[in-house]
């Protein structure tokens, strides 16, 4: 981009976020800043531009990067949830290409700032990462690169498995309180009961931040309830872990809380953002060779693809549906659901305000619409992959279970005293789509060193139920007798 | 507050993708390091002239998470309208057997999601590291005289040439032959025909340490037993011809008798019939006397055989090992011994107490590693396990 592409974008912008207002489109004052390619692939790979290091996000860079250089793809644009907003524009890109993405990343950050999904969301995540990183780092100069390393490849491996929704929250404040309230009578009786105290001043030392001499032999609790969030289960009562390491896991788990949302409304927010772009960008005053470019670069953005779902295409055809079937509705859904012409925009506020990916397929992905987007399903038959349901419901379930949890398995902490012995028992919320066991049986050896006992996970493999095992040395599994 | 900003900053600075990419690389060298023995043995490695990437399974490297198993899962998919059930969406490639995810196989774009499991590595990352570790044992400065020699061989015909080296025969000849078709009606000479004897300058080569590769050809070494005599001498040449730009390295194939043989043939083809295994330490010795002074040149005999050898021949073997020893900085003698039998050619040797002298015994594909660092290291080598 030259300085003077610069000001016509400057000027650009200025319009577009007038439109955006004029649509009623909600969102933070925006911070644009424009990078060269390798920078904005850094931030793609790392998901936020100050966030600590680690080699896989070195690999996941290489990859992009090299698919960027092979023209193979290419990212627009990268937008942080964060107040101010910051979007990253590509410096390669095209003024028209850097106009569309940022009538785009308008619309993310309204739906951002408005989605229910976001509401708990830390809008200073930039800083926070930041912060987080400069800890890691004194972290890798006090315990060694290689110690650090390890435990971010184990909590990194385990970070998914969390719980970001509002009912984990509730309960976790209750838990909380209850732990306050238990520690305070711990106290009490610390002067009598506590064989470890050496004087009587012992509590008032751990005021000074100097943790209690038999902290390792901290009481393994069972969860009182079967704990979605295995990161902190893990946390709080693995036997192992020193303080730094909690301390890394904590790190990662509260940046996984706050990437969660997007995991949950990818479909919905790239169809808002795609819907708005489409809608500013047709307001805007393009020459004839730009018209031409954003239609090629739209169509682009929204091509279906055979093996997959693209969230762009059919968050788009979702949105429009929405708008149409509110603005113009069927003399069945007047009287069915009294339901007024011309209140489509209204709908689709309030629709961005209520649902993630889960509800909005469920609610909105009619019959209609899947045979109009010919959605099927397709799955492995002898060597070749087939199409083998067109069923209109069928195919919503399948699409709407893919997303549930972000589209990462549920694993539920079931005890963490296990066979009596402190070890942890996970148990996975089996819905029909087995695990990959080639991974799992790679993945729990990371669970052994943060629990730092024998850890189990019950799963089901052709029907049965099993139980995969790890004990420090080695793998095993069993089927759970009936 | 202000509505939004629009800025360029200077990013030269900003390392960090390359940097983690480059732990990311120095993992993958990690990884190549504790897989070297596995690489070394790699059959499509060696039987591709060295072109060939291979994909090494580095288990280090790929991020395991708890996740779907995609191959078992049905997955949507956008058609372009009256897709039908059966359609085909993509075709798999046959026999992939573990192939863990997509990502993988034909038509890899097309597929959700990328994730390899294996790392790509070219011969040259496996040879940067393998052959930090090798290197010629022992080796001594011998007389530097005689780096060059300026005698001059005639060994070529050819069509130009001086007058004076006029090959009178051979032109002859070939006029004779011409004029034979039909229409000649006599023997005449024209320029065509004309032949000269063109020299070559003979310089002998500034480095002096020669290899003396022996290699058993008999019946009784089968497929495994060659593979990985092979193996062996593919490394150590590639290694040698890195590392030491002029070594010399003669092939000495046998079975009961020896015969010198170019590379080409002594690395692709087979032979049969009996084993004297003293026939190839005659050769060796033969041409150590003929071309290979021991006062001026390193010399290291490595064997390769079965050990089966004519158990009357065994005596013989000795000797002439003993006296190879005498004259050589190393003597290996390697043996490919699948089902750890008693061999006869071992059981001689087993006697041995020359430091010359340095044997190793292969029982898997994944040993020839171990031999190459027992035989191609300092004084002493390293045991095989």
């Amino acid at each position: 981009m030259t300085n003077e592409e610069m000001e016509q974008l400057a000027a650009s912008i200025e319009q577009m976020t007038e439109i955006a207002k004029s649509f009623g489109l909600d969102f933070y004052p925006m911070r644009y800043e424009v990078c060269p390619a390798d920078i904005i692939y850094t931030f793609g790979a790392y998901g936020m531009p100050t966030r600590f290091h680690h080699w896989s996000f070195g690999k996941q860079f290489h990859r992009m990067k090299l698919d960027y250089d092979l023209g193979m793809s290419r990212i627009y644009e990268l937008v942080i949830n964060s107040n101010p907003c910051y979007a990253f524009l590509l410096d390669g890109n095209t003024l028209l290409q850097n106009k569309t993405v940022c009538a785009h990343v308008l619309a993310h950050c309204d739906f951002f700032k408005n989605n229910a999904t976001f509401r708990y969301t830390s809008r200073d995540m930039v800083e926070r990462m930041a912060a987080s990183a400069e800890r890691i780092y004194h972290y890798e100069l006090q315990y060694g690169r290689g110690r650090v390393e390890q435990l971010l490849d184990a909590g990194l491996a385990l970070s998914e498995h969390i719980d970001a929704s509002t009912d984990g929250r509730n309960a976790r404040k209750v838990v909380k309180q209850q732990q306050y309230l238990h520690r305070r009578g711990e106290h009490q009786v610390v002067f009598t009961s506590n064989p470890h105290a050496s004087t009587p001043y012992d509590d008032l030392w751990e005021l000074d931040g100097k943790p209690p001499a038999d902290d390792a032999k901290k009481p393994i609790v069972k969860p009182r309830a079967a704990q979605k969030d295995v990161m902190l289960f893990v946390i709080e009562n693995s036997s192992t872990l020193e303080e730094w390491e909690r301390d890394i896991l904590s790190i990662l788990r509260e940046e996984m809380l706050y990437f969660w949302p997007q995991l949950e409304t990818k479909i919905m927010n790239e169809g808002w953002a795609t819907y708005w772009h489409l809608r500013i960008m047709r307001e805007m005053d393009l020459t004839d060779d730009e018209a031409i470019e954003f239609a090629k670069m739209h169509s682009g953005v929204v091509l279906p693809s055979r093996m997959s779902i693209n969230p762009y295409h059919i968050g788009l055809a979702l949105w429009e549906d929405i708008e149409r079937r509110w603005n113009e509705p069927t003399a069945d859904e007047i009287a069915t659901f009294g339901r007024q012409p011309g209140q489509g925009r209204e709908k689709m506020f309030e629709v961005r305000e209520m649902e993630n990916d889960v509800s909005f397929l469920r609610n909105y992905l009619t019959k209609d619409l899947i045979e109009k987007l010919d959605l099927y399903l397709y799955q492995k038959v002898g060597n070749d992959w087939r199409v083998v349901e067109t069923d209109w419901e069928k195919v919503r379930n399948t699409i709407v279970a893919s997303r549930v949890n972000g589209g990462i398995p549920v694993l539920y902490v079931e005890d963490g005293d296990y066979n009596r012995n402190g070890e942890l028992y996970i148990k996975h919320e089996y819905e029909g789509v087995e695990l990959d066991l080639r991974h799992l049986e790679r993945t729990l050896p990371y669970l052994h060193r943060v629990w730092g006992r024998q850890v189990h996970l019950q799963t089901v493999v052709e029907g049965r139920d099993v139980i995969f095992s790890y004990d420090g040395k080695k793998t095993q599994r069993r089927f759970v007798k009936e | 507050m202000i509505e939004f900003t629009l800025e360029r900053e200077d990013w030269s600075l900003h390392r960090k993708g390359q940097q983690d990419q480059e732990r990311h690389r120095e993992k993958v060298r990690e990884a190549i390091r504790e897989n070297l023995a596995d690489l070394v043995s790699d059959e499509s490695l060696i039987m591709s002239d060295g072109r060939q990437i291979v994909k090494v399974p580095i288990r280090s490297l790929e991020e395991y998470r708890i996740r779907y198993n995609f191959q078992k899962g049905r997955h949507a998919g956008t058609g372009s309208g009256n897709t039908k059930v059966g359609d085909v969406v993509a075709r798999g490639r046959p026999d992939q057997d573990g192939a863990p995810g997509p990502g993988q196989g034909e038509g890899a774009g097309e597929q959700p999601g990328v994730d390899y499991t294996e790392a790509e590595v070219t011969l040259d990352d496996i040879q940067a590291v393998l052959f930090r570790e090798l290197e010629l044992p022992d080796l001594a400065d011998k007389e530097a005289a005689d780096m060059t020699v300026d005698t001059v061989e005639f060994r070529d015909v050819r069509k130009k040439g001086l007058s004076t080296n006029i090959d009178k025969k051979r032109t002859l000849l070939q006029a004779i032959r011409r004029s034979g078709r039909p229409h000649e009606k006599r023997v005449s000479i024209t320029p065509e025909d004309l032949r000269y004897k063109t020299w070559e300058d003979i310089t002998k080569p500034d480095s002096n340490a020669v290899i003396l590769a022996m290699m058993d050809l008999s019946g009784s070494m089968g497929l495994f037993e060659k593979y990985c005599a092979r193996t062996f001498f593919f490394w150590m040449t590639r290694f040698l011809r890195t590392k030491y730009a002029n070594v010399q390295i003669r092939y000495i194939a046998h079975h009961t008798e020896a015969h010198e043989v170019d590379e080409e043939h002594f690395f692709n083809k087979g032979e049969s019939g009996g084993t004297i295994c003293s026939s190839a330490y005659e050769y060796a010795l033969a041409m150590i006397r003929n071309e290979y002074p021991p006062e001026r040149y390193n010399i290291y005999p490595i064997h390769f055989s079965d050990g089966d050898n004519l158990t009357s021949d065994n005596e013989k073997c000795v000797k002439l090992v003993t006296e190879l020893c005498s004259m050589s900085r190393m003597f290996g003698y390697a043996e490919v011994n699948q089902y750890s039998r008693a061999s006869t050619l071992m059981s001689a040797f087993g006697k041995f107490e020359l430091p010359q002298f340095r044997k190793y015994v292969i029982r898997e594909k994944s040993e020839v590693y171990g031999a190459l660092r027992h035989f191609f290291s300092q004084s002493g080598g390293v045991r095989s396990a």
